[in-house]
């Protein structure tokens, strides 16, 4: 089998990065899903709050994705479900398996990665306790609750207070279930402040900041957990101690980006953001190789993934069709200060277009600090924001005009600054 | 009346059955339970000890010998994942040069082939050992195992061998009967004529239920933390340290699968079913495996666990029948190294028995087994030619250990099959990696409930109580959604 | 006449960006919003101060379908108060394959006036 792209995910990063990869003259694509259908995870978020950056309205996470499938499906671009891929070489063979097609290889030209991410399970927080029935990530709670229509427990305690565990807490008041409270081990929540008021503050959750798991009972189903208040470092402080009876321990306590196809294949990994280190062309050290979407960094809004899988996309056609301009020195792009990571994290004058969107995280909560940009010591961008958030991503646009102006540059900085 | 009754479904109670199943013998394995491998034998390091550290002379020292000896070769016949990796034991002061040669000369005298190596022969051997290391011991004969590999092939061989296993069957009082035993439980009177108690940290009280002579075994906890497969090659050798000042070490060695594990703690505890891991004992699992291997990659823990040994007061394997209670034969005391030991204390038993019961040989006795078909280990024609006649190795349902739909259904079905998730989890390692079950649980739900015919609520993690679904959504829609 | 003033502050629920609002209030008259960066903003804060409504989503069981669920929302908002008692309409309904975005799946949820829609297509199960 022979392919000019190949995209590996069928969520909202490989079909938009597919979409767009068509309607960019590339006729030639495939796009391997896992799952039963395309629109990965957005599947089972059937809230509503997508798309209103890219569709100007308030969509659920199924009919955001069905966009998308219906554009799929009218380009007539090819793909498979059910379709796991095993490994992917240098020389970009892929090798895939389904049932029907058995273990089969195919050669692409260009490959985007889109395989999104997974959550952090219990072990990796090393919650002590015991293993019973009943702890489950907020994600698993979400497909069994949404998808196949069970209550996986009726007295729910929920640690972490990203937007899954948010969306989840109201979930699953919704459906049946008594929530408790939400915990969270920082001094701030990691979700959006809306889905503080919407799913918590709406159905009175109480929101317990600086507090996590610190045991968990029972011994063939949960009977309990232990919160603790936590210090500045984030160790529980003794005597702070607080027992709660619940059936059920629900997990939001961050996404990891699923690079193990990208590892295997040695793509140089960034250690902040557990995904590739990619240039302005969204593409890794292995040239014709792209990423995008929760599987280069973990995203808050798909909105912001479909715009850079469609860049992703672009990009992938360009080198296809051999419409890359040659490579000018990259510059590096430091994030310091404050800032955690840039995506990209290098740029490349020749390849930049006009403007490109760099997003980042900051490290912490800021209030009325600026975000600045320096080219070599150059303050070049210094803007003020009322509140940053380690929860919301940022970005900035940069000028391909201002950098190629700028005289012997040979370093990005992007910074947190008081004044 | 039956022949033979073993209480315990674990290591020990189902290398005695697999054992005594060479016999023409009535026997059953009674565990409480709802699968083999439930208790100590589920947790632990995993490890073929070469033997060094038994006291010389001990029946634990003859036995770890014998077992190490014996394991190569059971892992061919029974199909489980062994390797003969090596152990050292780190020295990280020369204060204690002589502690280390003391446990050398242990080790010369117990028959295990050992050398002492210097620092710069241990970093050829282990370059991200500790350079503070000043010197160790290194066993070639040491290894690793799969210990649910292990249990899983021992008792599934002797299920397929005539022994029945009931499970969900807790033993709850002994009475000596003419000519045997009467073991009332939760499900009914079990008579037989032996009584193998291999019932782990709860060997003592069936002991004492017949024996005057009374026993007593401390539960002692151990904890661990399972690293993912990314850091499973930082280290080659089991790495043991030598106790000193700071204590009993813990080891850092990797598993037949691939990734890491690092611990035990010990803590003494009345509860032989606490299995609860702790703030302190996980850190100082991490604390101390940093003394052997300083650049570990913490970050990549994937799990932590707890497991009881069964420690006995003399610190030795009491293996014999009881002098007053004929035919009363306790396996007991069986701490670490009794997953090496196992498959010699399986043979003794079973010539302990045989000196009760003078039995005839099992004519249609099946000495091999063969474990589920991991496709990854074919060839890539032999895979596709599977996939074609099973199209369901062709479907991944856990993608972090890529196990694929036919190992799981394989895994139902076979003797003994998996009822639950934490069954599948040990037989096929489905949930066993970096999402720890995360993406799996609930497709694995669905295929448990479409081979069992038991609806998707009454699925568990590990039987009874431990149900993962307690309703429906928005429950009156129940009746309805049914009849679909 | 003595005059009751009161100001509330809100959090915006209308787009991602959650901006802090402030609305000023005169006898429960809405006299000022401040704090908003767009229309929805004054919208939502004005809404929110005398009649708070939501969207509220759920899914319902597919007889014939290939998966057993299809998910659904409120057509438009509906009063908050109301949210429990539209779960609990839907608890019970039950549809048949094959199912389309912004199909009804129930009329008139709660005596609000607004529908039931579904938001994803589940095709029949051709395996039936």
């Amino acid at each position: 089998m022979n392919y000019e792209l190949v995209i590996v995910g069928g969520g909202p990063a490989g079909l938009a990065a597919a979409v767009s990869a068509k309607k960019n003259g590339c006729d030639s694509i495939l796009i391997l899903e896992r799952d039963g259908e395309l629109g990965g995870i957005l599947n089972q978020c059937i809230h509503n709050g997508f798309g209103l950056h890219t569709f100007k309205e308030e969509l659920t996470g199924p009919e955001y994705a069905s966009r998308f499938i219906k554009q799929v499906e009218e380009l007539q671009i090819e793909y498979k479900l059910n379709t796991m891929v095993m490994d992917i070489t240098r020389d970009k063979t892929i090798t895939a398996m389904n049932r029907t097609d058995g273990l089969f290889h195919i050669q692409a030209k260009a490959i985007i990665l889109a395989m999104g991410c997974r959550e952090r399970p219990r072990g990796a927080l090393n919650i002590p306790g015991t293993r019973p029935a009943g702890i489950y990530s907020a994600g698993t709670a979400q497909r069994l609750v949404n998808i196949e229509g069970y209550l996986p427990g009726k007295e729910v305690v929920i640690l972490g207070s990203g937007d899954i565990g948010l969306i989840m807490a109201r979930r699953m008041t919704l459906e049946g279930a008594h929530v408790q409270v939400v915990a969270e081990l920082m001094p701030y929540s990691g979700g959006l402040k809306r889905n503080i008021v919407q799913c918590l503050d709406d159905y009175g959750i109480p929101l317990k900041l600086s507090h996590t798991v610190v045991d968990i009972r029972g011994k063939k189903r949960l009977t309990g957990i232990t919160l603790a208040e936590v210090d500045a470092n984030g160790k529980p402080i003794p005597g702070t101690e607080e027992d709660y009876q619940c059936d059920t321990l629900l997990l939001s306590c961050g996404l990891i980006p699923e690079n193990e196809l990208s590892l295997g294949m040695g793509i140089e990994m960034e250690r902040v953001t557990s995904g590739p280190v990619v240039n302005e062309s969204l593409e890794t050290n292995i040239p014709g190789v792209f990423a995008c979407g929760n599987v280069l960094h973990v995203h808050d809004l798909v909105d912001f993934v479909s715009q850079e899988a469609a860049t992703a996309g672009a990009n992938a056609v360009s080198y296809i069709k051999g419409g890359f301009a040659a490579l000018s020195p990259e510059t590096p792009i430091e994030a310091t200060d404050g800032i955690r990571y840039t995506v990209p994290k290098k740029i490349s004058v020749s390849r930049m277009p006009e403007e490109l969107t760099v997003r980042f995280r900051v490290g912490t909560v800021y209030q009325n600090c600026y975000i600045s940009v320096y080219f070599n010591d150059t303050r070049v961008l210094h803007r003020k924001r009322p509140v940053m958030a380690p929860g919301e991503m940022e970005q900035v646009k940069l000028s391909r005009q201002e950098l190629a102006d700028f005289k012997d540059l040979n370093r990005i900085t992007f910074k947190i600054e008081e004044t | 009346m039956r022949d033979v009754a073993i209480i315990g479904a674990g290591v020990s109670g189902s290398a005695c059955a697999r054992e005594l199943s060479r016999y023409q013998l009535d026997i059953c394995v009674i565990e409480k339970e709802e699968d083999v491998c439930a208790g100590t034998s589920k947790a632990n390091s995993g490890i073929v000890h070469s033997g060094i550290d038994a006291a010389p002379g001990s029946l634990m020292a003859k036995l770890n010998v014998q077992g190490n000896q014996m394991m190569e070769e059971l892992s061919k016949e029974l199909d489980f994942p062994f390797r003969r990796n090596g152990s050292l034991i780190l020295c990280f002061d020369e204060a204690d040069r002589d502690r280390l040669m003391e446990l050398y000369s242990h080790g010369e005298k117990n028959g295990v082939p050992c050398e002492i190596i210097e620092k710069e022969q241990l970093k050829k051997m282990e370059p991200n050992v500790s350079d503070e290391a000043v010197c160790a011991i290194y066993c070639p004969t040491g290894g690793i195992v799969c210990p649910f590999g292990l249990n899983i092939a021992l008792a599934e061989n002797a299920a397929v061998n005539g022994v029945e296993f009931l499970f969900n069957t807790q033993v709850l009082t002994i009475t000596k009967i003419d000519d045997g035993f009467r073991l009332t439980t939760d499900q009914g009177d079990i008579e037989a004529k032996v009584v193998i108690n291999a019932a782990g940290v709860h060997a003592d009280t069936f002991h004492n239920m017949v024996s005057t002579r009374k026993i007593h075994i401390m539960p002692r906890r151990g904890e661990y933390c399972l690293l993912d497969k990314s850091a499973g090659t930082i280290v080659d050798h089991t790495i043991f340290q030598l106790p000193g000042k700071f204590g009993k070490g813990v080891l850092v060695t990797p598993t037949t699968h691939g990734n890491l594990l690092i611990g035990p703690t010990a803590i003494d505890q009345e509860d032989g079913d606490l299995t609860a891991t702790t703030r302190d004992g996980l850190d100082e699992v991490l604390k101390k495996s940093l003394k052997s291997v300083p650049d570990l990659p913490l970050r990549s823990v994937i799990t932590s666990f707890a497991g009881n040994r069964a420690h006995e007061d003399g610190h030795e394997f009491i293996i014999e029948e009881s002098a007053d209670a004929p035919g009363f034969v306790d396996v007991a005391g069986i701490e670490s190294p009794g997953l090496t030991s196992a498959p010699a204390i399986g043979v003794m038993v079973r010539s302990i028995v045989a000196e009760i019961l003078h039995p005839q040989e099992n004519p249609d006795f099946i000495s091999t087994r063969t474990g589920i078909l991991n496709p990854k280990h074919l060839s890539e024609k032999q895979y596709a030619r599977l996939i074609k006649e099973k199209p369901a190795y062709g479907n991944i349902v856990c993608r972090c250990e890529m196990v694929t739909e036919g190992e799981i259904i394989d895994a139902i079905h076979r003797p003994l099959g998996a009822k639950s998730l934490d069954g599948i989890k040990r037989r096929t390692r489905a949930g066993f990696g970096r999402c720890q079950a995360g993406f799996c649980s609930p497709k694995i739900m669905d295929i448990l409930s479409r081979e069992l015919g038991i609806s998707q609520m009454d699925i568990t993690k590990c039987g009874s109580d431990s149900k993962l679904i307690v309703d429906v959504t928005k429950s009156s829609v129940r009746d309805e959604g049914e009849e679909s | 006449m003595e005059r009751n003033t009161q100001t509330r502050n809100l959090t915006c629920i209308g787009c991602p960006m959650g901006c802090s609002v402030t609305v000023t209030m005169e006898n429960n008259e809405v006299t000022g919003v401040t704090g908003n960066t767009c229309k929805r903003g004054d919208d939502y804060a004005r809404k929110e101060v005398t009649h708070p409504t939501r969207i509220v989503t759920s899914s319902v069981r597919v007889k014939g379908g290939r998966i057993p669920m299809v998910s659904v929302k409120t057509a438009s908002d509906i009063p908050k108060e109301k949210i429990m008692e539209i779960m609990h309409c839907i608890d019970g309904v039950c549809v048949q394959a094959p199912v389309h975005i912004g199909d009804v799946v129930l009329a008139d949820a709660a005596g609000t006036g607004v529908d039931i829609v579904a938001t994803k297509n589940v095709e029949r199960c051709q395996t039936l």
